[in-house]
């Protein structure tokens, strides 16, 4: 089995504060960390290896520091890891994105051929959910997106079965591989790194791709391969402070709920 | 030649926002990305000043001789382009630049981008109640405005098998024309048979802007079609408008955890695509007067060639909670100090006709389960009363309940961000303040008041929609409560 998981680093968001003074974002030495979700991608994608053997690579496009990101996937158990860096990928919005990932991952299928690709559900920067269906669009492949678990898988009949998680429930649906899974957390529990592991993760050099590497059309690439821009930034609209109440706590509560009678949100 | 002395640029990282638009604009290549912000490379910068334009933010400055004359000629440049473009001249400022109309455009609408004409919005159906999704009303509420905006019709998507009654009420909630596919095998949502009809139609009749909900479903989707058909595609919108005088959708969303909100642009490519959450949006009143035209779309997608089976669905009705969906929500967080909080919580929600809501770590410390948690990670939510409890009011909350009809905050700590957006804050211990709420409306004998979307919604079924009830989906939890 080969299975490829793509990864971000992120910023870690329980970290970002506001600055009450200026309204503006605290960015500095907010810690850089893999996005939450594609660990559990990694996770899933080392347990079918303790399974069913074979490898698990990890990619990822982002600048050269992105290789740290790599590394602490290596301590999670992955066999692979390569870096898409390249001046010519900054700037790039999702459509981009999903196209160097998939050219990569081409590149990888030549080499080994791949029945599996993970993506985690969601980066927690931007939230769009994107990449992982672009990527399966651009390869050709089925997406099952939110995952949260995997029924069974089996090489010979090339079938797995999961289950996505959605609003009012859970789908349990059949693919034939290979196919593209986006996970949530839901799916396992992401394992303490071995000290072997982590051993193996501080000595391992990340492989570095640039675009000619993965023989990118330097016109889907970085800025010129997307379609989005910003075209401006604004503060969201503000709600004002209304009453403050406090005092015994009955009293406070006779008074709330009289307001909101007055307003019409309750009735008597 | 001899070069005159020329300034070289600076960017100010506290100013920056990472928008890479100077990036794009520098000729030589003088600006780069790095740890999400731009970041100059003095060897390649020839100070020309061009990256001053596009800024949002201010953050670039010119440093050396002839800064200040450089800087203030790209400040008139600017203040030409923002004319032209049809935006205020300053921001806040609202100058007359609006006035600006393309040449043989009507009413300061411009000419479409190639063929691309119309707004369409994707009916979104949960295959176990058979009915749309409130969120596609919610879209074709909105996409009506736009549609109106730019003088085209509103066409709505219609995917499934046996849902023409679904068809006939997008008419109802605003739709002029829809697009209908029945058949079996699209009877329940799978991505590839739906992401090749919804491709397919989109080639043929070229749509400008088509909107879809930011559900498990509609991002699945989206991102697909998007990527088929090499367009952009903006997640999670909150406000959704038309420049005219570029007829262009501006797409806004909140950015970097809700800090600033962020418009986004898609010039050159077509259709301009966008998911909005549930709830950012109203519907439109239904009405059954309404008449429209419904065009059956050929399907030519056979079983046997999609890769995926749906083989069952564990419906989990019982314990989902429908935040979304709800008109009250009793929200707790850290300030609880532990899981047994949210039973107090539930007392107060049930009282209400409510359900209760979590702040991230009371979910990350498991309180309480995921499907609660209301936030940037979790669910937006618009109910009419929302009332948080020990939450301080994190950015990353805010944005997912800021616009609530009616927020009642409850904290110990008068200066929690919480209670600054609050119509009413209340400063005292919620195990004090909620326990004496129960007793006054239950002395009071009060109930909550039903009312907008719920009472749109209780009217929404045309004519002969008598379906067996399979399942209790939110439309008819709505409707036993308000009965």
């Amino acid at each position: 089995m080969h299975a490829v998981v793509c990864i971000k680093q992120v910023p870690d968001a329980t970290e970002v504060r506001i600055d009450p003074k200026t309204n503006t974002l605290v960015r500095e030495g907010i810690p850089s960390i893999v996005n939450p979700y594609d660990l559990h991608a990694v996770e899933a994608a080392v347990q079918l290896r303790e399974k069913y053997g074979g490898r698990v690579t990890v990619i990822t496009m982002g600048p050269p520091q992105a290789a740290e990101a790599l590394q602490k996937c290596i301590a999670q158990g992955a066999d692979e890891a390569i870096l898409l860096t390249d001046r010519g990928f900054a700037g790039a919005d999702t459509l981009a994105t999903s196209y160097v990932l998939a050219q990569a991952i081409r590149k990888l299928n030549a080499e080994n051929p791949v029945d599996l690709v993970f993506t985690g559900k969601q980066a927690i920067d931007g939230d769009t959910a994107q990449v992982g269906p672009g990527i399966a669009a651009r390869l050709g492949i089925p997406v099952l997106t939110y995952i949260c678990a995997i029924r069974s898988f089996n090489l010979e009949t090339r079938e797995i079965v999961v289950e996505r998680l959605l609003e009012e429930g859970r789908e349990v649906v059949a693919a034939r591989l290979p196919v593209l899974l986006t996970v949530t957390k839901e799916l396992n529990e992401v394992r303490y790194a071995s000290l072997p592991s982590m051993l193996r993760a501080a000595r391992y050099q990340v492989r570095t791709w640039n675009k000619d590497d993965i023989e990118a059309d330097p016109k889907q690439i970085g800025l010129k391969g997307s379609p989005t821009i910003v075209s401006r930034i604004f503060s969201p609209p503000q709600r004002q402070a209304g009453l403050q109440l406090a005092g015994p706590a009955p009293e406070v509560a006779r008074e709330l709920v009289e307001q909101l009678l007055q307003r019409g949100v309750l009735t008597a | 030649m001899p070069t005159k002395p020329m300034p070289k640029i600076h960017v100010l990282k506290a100013k920056c926002i990472g928008c890479q638009l100077c990036v794009s604009t520098c000729p030589f290549g003088a600006l780069e990305m790095v740890d999400g912000l731009a970041n100059e490379i003095l060897d390649k910068c020839t100070g020309c000043g061009l990256c001053l334009v596009p800024c949002p933010t201010d953050a670039l400055e010119l440093v050396g001789p002839r800064a200040e004359e450089i800087t203030a000629r790209m400040m008139r440049k600017r203040e030409l382009e923002r004319g032209k473009r049809g935006e205020p001249a300053a921001a806040g400022a609202g100058a007359a630049g609006a006035a600006a109309s393309p040449k043989g455009a009507a009413d300061g609408v411009a000419a479409p981008v190639g063929e691309h004409k119309g707004v369409w919005v994707f009916v979104e159906i949960d295959y176990v109640t058979g009915k749309a999704a409130t969120v596609s009303w919610e879209l074709l509420g909105k996409g009506r405005e736009l549609a109106d905006d730019l003088q085209v019709p509103l066409s709505a998507i219609v995917l499934g098998h046996n849902v023409e009654e679904v068809a006939r009420q997008a008419i109802g909630f605003g739709a002029d024309r829809v697009y209908l596919a029945d058949h079996p095998v699209l009877a329940r949502y799978r991505n590839i048979p739906y992401a090749r009809v919804l491709v397919r139609l989109a080639r043929e009749h070229k749509p400008e802007i088509l909107l879809m909900g930011a559900t498990t479903l509609g991002r699945d989707l989206a991102g697909s079609v998007a990527t088929e058909l090499a367009t952009g595609l903006t997640a999670d919108c909150t406000e959704l408008a038309i420049n005219k005088a570029e007829r262009l959708l501006e797409a806004s969303r909140p950015a970097y955890g809700g800090s600033i909100m962020a418009t986004i642009l898609c010039r050159d490519r077509r259709p301009q695509m966008a998911t909005v959450r549930p709830r950012v949006f109203t519907a439109r009143p239904f009405d059954r007067e309404r008449t429209g035209e419904i065009i059956q779309v050929d399907v030519d997608i056979r079983e046997e060639d999609i890769p995926t089976r749906v083989l069952e669905f564990i419906h989990e009705g019982g314990s989902t909670v429908h935040l979304q969906d709800a008109q009250v929500i009793v929200a707790g967080g850290r300030g609880l100090g532990g899981p047994e909080g949210f039973k107090l919580l539930q007392e107060l929600a049930d009282l209400l006709g409510g359900v209760v809501g979590a702040s991230r770590p009371c979910v990350d410390a498991g309180w309480i389960s995921a499907d609660h948690q209301v936030g940037q990670t979790g669910k937006t939510v618009r109910p009419r009363l929302y009332i948080a409890a020990g939450i301080s009011g994190a950015i990353q909350h805010l944005v997912g309940m800021q616009s609530s009809d009616v927020i009642v905050a409850i904290n110990k700590d008068p200066q929690a961000p919480i209670m600054r957006i609050a119509n009413y804050a209340i400063i005292g211990d919620l195990y004090e303040v909620i326990p004496a709420l129960i007793a006054e409306l239950k002395r009071r004998g009060v109930r909550p008041v039903h009312t907008g979307m719920q009472a749109e919604l209780l009217a929404a079924p045309g004519p002969g929609v008598e379906k067996p009830d399979r399942a209790v989906g939110p439309l008819q939890a709505i409707q036993k409560q308000a009965g």
